[in-house]
């Protein structure tokens, strides 16, 4: 037979080249804008991403975010945003973008010899 | 004077599998828009799709309670269960999403079976203790999958894991406490609970798939990162940490081969009836066309009000709207 995984996480599914996947297929028309959801966790903390969904305009997606996204106090406000509104950098580790900044170690405190003996510093 | 334009040469294809190579071997953290190989793009959006699909299916048979609940209190509980299923679904749908996938297209491979999901969720549900054992079995088994999952190498679908992980906990201990007071109940009661064992343990050590030796490609699936441990692992561990409970319930698993090696310290267990597994994956289960019928229905039946959200949102959002190309 196939192969089948357990690591469909619910159980054991067919994971062999026989089922279709297609990335990149163009969207669906007929589904709803993607969303990325931006949630702050509590007073104090910076908004952070959880994921995304799919809403027809943004205050659907600010409640489709409540019940998907905070369904146990996670969160005491929401940001959504178009996931197509986003501009990104590459997030590879080796993009020229990041280079300037990687031989500059004068920007860090430790590159700083100071004697023990001088305080609070 | 025009700006000059920042010209990237494409790196060859080569040091791109090698960099990739170098992530997983030190254990980072694959991002979506990070180069990875075609394989390991289309395994992890199989994997995660049918996951989802799993969520997804796995609402019916405790949903078919949801009107029945005995209580005010059982039914809240199993309402935030089923949604927690909704919520899983769409948590690894945005996954997947990630990794070039679309939704919609998704659930019509779904709908047309050329997409499965966990052969579990094509039994029937036909007493409430039932779902009691869902809980207890079929979410405990779940979690011996997932929990490894949280350190899965694709960094969105890991995250999804701790998030589905951390909720699978609540699952399983309402289920494990529902049958706590259904077997300090009646007799009837009591008779409920093991009926409902006997039905669920064999599908439930079905869940962690054939032996590690039926199964060709988990190989190289642990060798991405995707999988961590194989099936017959994850079986093993289960049973070990499901018999105990067992004990304390009060309740009789249904293998009467199942008996602690004293060597090992591990519990050996019967032989599973694969037959059976290959006929429900296949379709032979009895409950596979109900749950598409109805999954199709849902879809269906309800697109008008996708159409009527995205009309309102047109006439209301001026250029930014919905169904318009981004």
């Amino acid at each position: 037979m196939s192969d089948v995984t357990a690591e469909g996480g619910h159980g054991a599914v067919p994971t062999g080249p026989e089922v279709p996947v297609q990335p990149r297929r163009a969207a669906v028309r007929r589904d709803w804008p993607l969303y990325e959801v931006f949630v702050r966790g509590k007073r104090g903390l910076n908004h952070v991403h959880v994921g995304s969904l799919h809403a027809p305009d943004d205050e659907m997606a600010i409640d489709a975010a409540r019940d998907l996204y905070t369904r146990r106090n996670e969160g005491v406000s929401i940001w959504v945003v178009r996931a197509a509104d986003i501009t990104a950098s590459s997030p590879d580790e080796k993009d020229p973008l990041f280079a300037p900044s990687g031989d500059k170690v004068y920007r860090h405190p430790t590159f700083y010899e100071i004697p023990d003996d001088v305080p609070h510093m | 004077m025009s700006a000059p334009t920042l010209e990237r040469t494409a790196p060859d294809e080569a040091a791109l599998q090698a960099h990739f190579n170098a992530t997983i071997a030190a254990d980072h953290r694959v991002e979506p828009r990070d180069w990875m190989p075609d394989g390991y793009r289309k395994t992890l959006i199989r994997q995660i799709a049918q996951h989802a699909h799993s969520e997804i299916i796995g609402m019916q048979p405790e949903g078919d309670w949801l009107l029945a609940a005995p209580s005010l209190r059982r039914k809240a509980i199993l309402l935030a269960k089923v949604q927690d299923e909704a919520g899983h679904g769409l948590y690894l749908y945005s996954a997947a999403e990630t990794l070039g996938a679309d939704r919609a297209d998704l659930t019509d491979k779904l709908i047309e079976r050329k997409q499965k999901y966990s052969s579990i969720f094509n039994y029937p549900t036909l007493t409430y203790a039932d779902v009691g054992v869902i809980g207890w079995l079929v979410d405990g088994a779940a979690i011996c999958n997932q929990v490894p999952l949280c350190r899965s190498s694709y960094g969105p679908y890991a995250r999804a894991m701790i998030r589905i992980c951390k909720e699978e906990s609540f699952h399983q201990r309402q289920g494990y406490e529902l049958l706590l007071t259904m077997m300090r109940g009646t007799a009837e009661q009591r008779a409920m609970v093991q009926d409902a064992v006997d039905r669920w343990w064999w599908p439930s050590l079905m869940m962690f798939g054939p032996p590690d030796a039926d199964s060709p490609n988990s190989a190289q699936s642990m060798a991405w990162g995707i999988k961590r441990h194989s099936n017959d692992e994850l079986r093993q561990r289960f049973v070990d940490m499901t018999v105990p409970q067992a004990e304390v319930l009060g309740v009789t698993l249904p293998d009467p081969e199942l008996a602690l090696d004293l060597a090992t310290g591990r519990y050996r267990f019967g032989a599973i009836d694969w037959d059976e597994f290959k006929r429900v994956l296949a379709g032979g289960g009895p409950c596979n066309d109900e749950r598409i019928a109805r999954r199709r229905a849902a879809r269906d039946d309800n697109a008008w009000v996708t159409e009527a959200a995205t009309a309102y949102a047109a006439r209301h959002d001026g250029g930014r709207a919905a169904g318009e190309p981004a």
